[in-house]
């Protein structure tokens, strides 16, 4: 099943269990969405639920907040996270804060919902990861899934939880196929908010990762293995909140920690992390933390500049290895 | 981006049929500056703004055009998406102003009198009229003792609403205890008239246990499910797409009720003026903007804040029927929002209701207004154009009120107003679980971890804690 199919199912079923769930975001209706995620939902469901909204992320985010207040439970779909920056007031301080300056008066079930990070060929002002800065924010629940089974089972479980919650897609991981098991195609299937998933077990170190790096740290664990060393990666799944015991579980066994992210470096994910390790396990530690991040600049589009900006592979092994004392020199561009 | 062609074809559609039906904005054939009326016969026309255009048919050989050529709007038309647009020759640009402002409804004048040759039918009974008048004055003593208190340093910050009284207390007697209320900030008067008591009041400024908000918030951000008056939010104008948002919800459930929401002429300025007004016509949202045009948005004048006549005509824009009404004048108040209640519920569209006022106090207990305006332009419109005055003399002038009344209700209020200060002041102040709560809908492992770890610290180091706050 692929990313898109498992939100595409999991839209579905949700409209179909709650009457109260609706969509709305520009071309989630007519155009069958714009990377195509609610397809045949409008026919199913008809316009009231439906709805295609006006260009401004502002009013629709907004309304939706607005309906949540009144009990309805709106996902709105932003076409990137980096277009929600103009509705950031109303996700900040009404969203999320709502219903704790209300003191429990006016709660918010609300999801946010679209495509986060690095693209392909996008450009600065479609590329920006909104990871940590969502995931800085009390009042919100912050969510990243890498596979079709996260997808599936951490939107039902966002639709159904009463706060808000930051739904962080991924453009290229859309048509990305994944096994899904059977107990996952059910629908009441639901993935626990705030649990990470060791995605593989190691022994010598541990990688954390969200979304498509999840797969990159895959792939540079086979390279390692090969090398000798066993790498854990952990498919953090909920940014906010941060699944730290698992985390420092892993590295209390491991000893060794590599953070990776797309996002841009100071003030990021990796950055919480390791204070939490440090907090938590420093004395588990033989080495210190390496922070894999994107290049601290806006996103270029030029292909090959664009490459250098976003992490690779060979990035992590890079790490994971200097890690591990073999001593590898960092390379020019990491 | 939204591809909308295929709604063009319906809203042309829709359209046409509309111009049988209703008086439409102008006719599709002629912009001519014609009044245009409403059935309810409370609504009386805006101006029109836009010049005389009319068509010329020198160039084009058919059918000579006249102005009542409605039932042929294929003549000299063209089709674009959105509908059949009539089209002329002549290069005529819309002016930026029109001669004449878009004139406000009012019921009394100054001196509290029904002004001749007007169309107010008296339906408002003595009871709705003297309990307006009594809210209007509590809220008058009310905001004074409390910006009193502050300015003793009894509580930390005030808003008073001078000046408004009318705006606040005769809207809020037109409407329901049903409808909804998405405040900014200087509608306080609106609670206070569905029943929100000082001593409520005074416990969310003085931010005590029994605060609603559980002292979340600072002074005036007061908020009550059961008032159905949503909680004050203190960006600017973010309520305007979220009424509309709560209006859609309204909508699907096919409630006779309908959303209202305040906002002050600074607000029209937000981005989420458009979005809100926009949005809310287009889904036909039950929704009723309320603007408090007061002339001032802190120190900025409405000269540097607009350059339209007024918010009314933004009305228009948005396709929303829209009415300036002397907001100073309780009556016309209640009048207007009355029948705009009417409208949005029953016709399940947003209505737009321009009340112009002036405010006499100042913003906040921050600010300084003589440091930006005369003193003599503040006291014209305290001593002569006083809604509070205005009213009582109208009441009076009906035998439903007397000096001896007056002076007795002045005395209570104050009283009661000072007690309820000394009640809250003297209430404790929320426990210490209340700072972890209502983050979440549960709190999170995360949140119990850093509550237990605290209230260990305040074990150990009990001399560190004030003794006064339980915890």
């Amino acid at each position: 099943m692929t990313v898109r199919e498992a939100l595409n199912s999991a839209l579905d079923e949700e409209m179909s269990a709650d009457p109260k769930v609706f969509l709305m975001g520009e071309e989630v209706g007519e155009y069958q969405g714009a990377y195509k995620i609610s397809k045949g939902l409008l026919d199913k469901y008809g316009p009231e639920r439906v709805l295609d909204t006006p260009i401004t992320e502002a009013g629709f985010t907004g309304i939706g907040v607005g309906a949540a207040y009144y009990g309805l439970r709106p996902i709105v779909e932003f076409m990137t996270f980096n277009f929600a920056m103009q509705a950031i007031d109303h996700i900040i301080n009404s969203a999320a804060k709502s219903n704790y300056m209300s003191a429990g008066q006016m709660n918010v079930p609300i999801v946010f919902r679209g495509p986060n990070g690095a693209a392909a060929g996008v450009g600065a002002q479609h590329s920006h990861c909104y990871a940590a800065w969502y995931g800085s924010c009390p009042g919100l629940k912050v969510l990243t899934p890498y596979s079709s089974e996260d997808a599936r089972g951490l939107l039902k479980a966002a639709i159904r939880d009463p706060d808000p919650v930051i739904f962080l897609e991924n453009e290229l991981l859309y048509g990305e196929s994944f096994p899904v098991s059977a107990e996952a195609l059910d629908s009441s299937f639901c993935l626990p908010i705030g649990k990470a998933k060791i995605e593989r077990e190691g022994r010598d170190v541990t990688i954390t990762a969200f979304s498509k790096m999840v797969g990159h740290s895959l792939k540079a664990a086979e390279i390692l293995e090969k090398e000798g060393i066993s790498a854990e990666v952990i498919n953090l799944r909920s940014i906010r909140p941060l699944d730290r015991a698992t985390i420092n579980a892993s590295v209390q066994k491991t000893n060794r920690l590599v953070t990776v992210e797309e996002g841009f470096p100071q003030h990021g994910v990796g950055a919480e992390i390791c204070a939490t390790i440090v907090e938590d396990s420093f004395g588990y530690l033989d080495a210190p933390v390496e922070r894999i991040a994107g290049a601290d600049v806006p996103m270029p589009y030029a292909a090959n500049l664009e490459r250098m900006a976003v992490p690779q592979v060979e990035d992590i092994v890079r790490a994971a290895k200097r890690v591990c004392h073999r001593s590898v020199p960092l390379a020019a561009a990491a | 981006m939204a591809i909308w062609f295929s709604r063009s074809r319906n809203i042309g559609s829709q359209l046409q049929k509309c111009m049988k039906t209703r008086e439409f904005l102008g006719s599709q054939t002629s912009w001519t500056s014609s009044p245009f009326q409403s059935s309810s016969s409370n609504v009386t026309s805006p101006a029109l703004f836009l010049p005389n255009l009319r068509f010329n048919s020198s160039t084009i050989s058919e059918k000579q055009l006249t102005s009542d050529s409605d039932d042929d709007p294929q003549v000299q038309s063209l089709d674009f998406p959105g509908g059949r647009v009539p089209y002329t020759s002549e290069m005529k640009f819309i002016w930026e102003s029109s001669q004449n402002r878009v004139p406000c409804y009012r019921v009394l004048n100054d001196n509290g009198e029904l002004i001749r040759n007007n169309n107010f039918q008296q339906v408002m009974s003595k009871e709705i009229a003297v309990k307006m008048y009594k809210d209007m004055l509590t809220l008058q003593i009310m905001d004074n003792m409390f910006y009193e208190a502050q300015r003793q340093g009894r509580i930390s910050f005030y808003m008073t609403s001078f000046g408004e009284e009318a705006i606040n207390i005769a809207s809020a007697a037109a409407l329901t205890k049903d409808d909804i209320i998405l405040p900014q900030y200087r509608e306080h008067g609106v609670l206070l008239h569905r029943g929100f008591t000082l001593l409520e009041f005074a416990n969310q400024c003085l931010g005590n246990k029994a605060d609603y908000g559980k002292g979340r918030q600072m002074p005036i951000h007061y908020g009550s499910n059961k008032h159905n008056y949503f909680n004050v939010s203190s960006p600017i104008a973010t309520q305007l797409p979220q009424a509309a948002g709560v209006a859609y919800s309204l909508k699907m459930e096919k409630k006779d009720a309908c959303v209202v929401t305040y906002f002050g002429d600074g607000g029209t300025s937000e981005g989420d003026f458009h979005a809100g007004l926009n949005f809310a016509a287009v889904m036909e949202a039950p929704v009723i903007f309320i603007c408090r045009n007061n002339g001032w948005a802190i120190s900025t004048n409405i000269s540097e804040q607009f350059r339209s006549d007024g918010i009314v005509l933004k009305g228009q824009a948005y396709g929303i029927r829209s009415i300036r009404i002397d907001g100073n004048d309780a009556l016309a108040v209640y009048n207007a929002i009355h029948a705009a209640r009417d409208m949005a519920v029953r016709e399940q569209r947003p209505i737009l209701v321009e009340a112009m006022t002036y405010r006499v106090g100042h913003h906040s207990t921050s600010d300084d207004s003589t440091k930006y305006r005369a003193l003599d332009e503040i006291d014209y419109w305290k001593m002569s154009r006083n809604p509070v005055s205005i009213f009582k003399k109208w009441i009076e002038s009906n035998g439903w009120w007397s000096e001896t009344e007056e002076a007795e209700l002045r005395g209570n209020i104050r009283k009661e107003v000072l007690q309820a200060i000394q009640v809250a002041e003297r209430t404790e102040k929320p426990p210490l679980a209340e700072l972890f709560s209502d983050v979440y809908d549960h709190p999170p492992r995360n949140l119990q971890e850093q509550e237990k770890q605290l209230r260990e610290t305040i074990n150990r180091n009990p001399q560190n804690y004030p003794s006064d706050v339980p915890v």
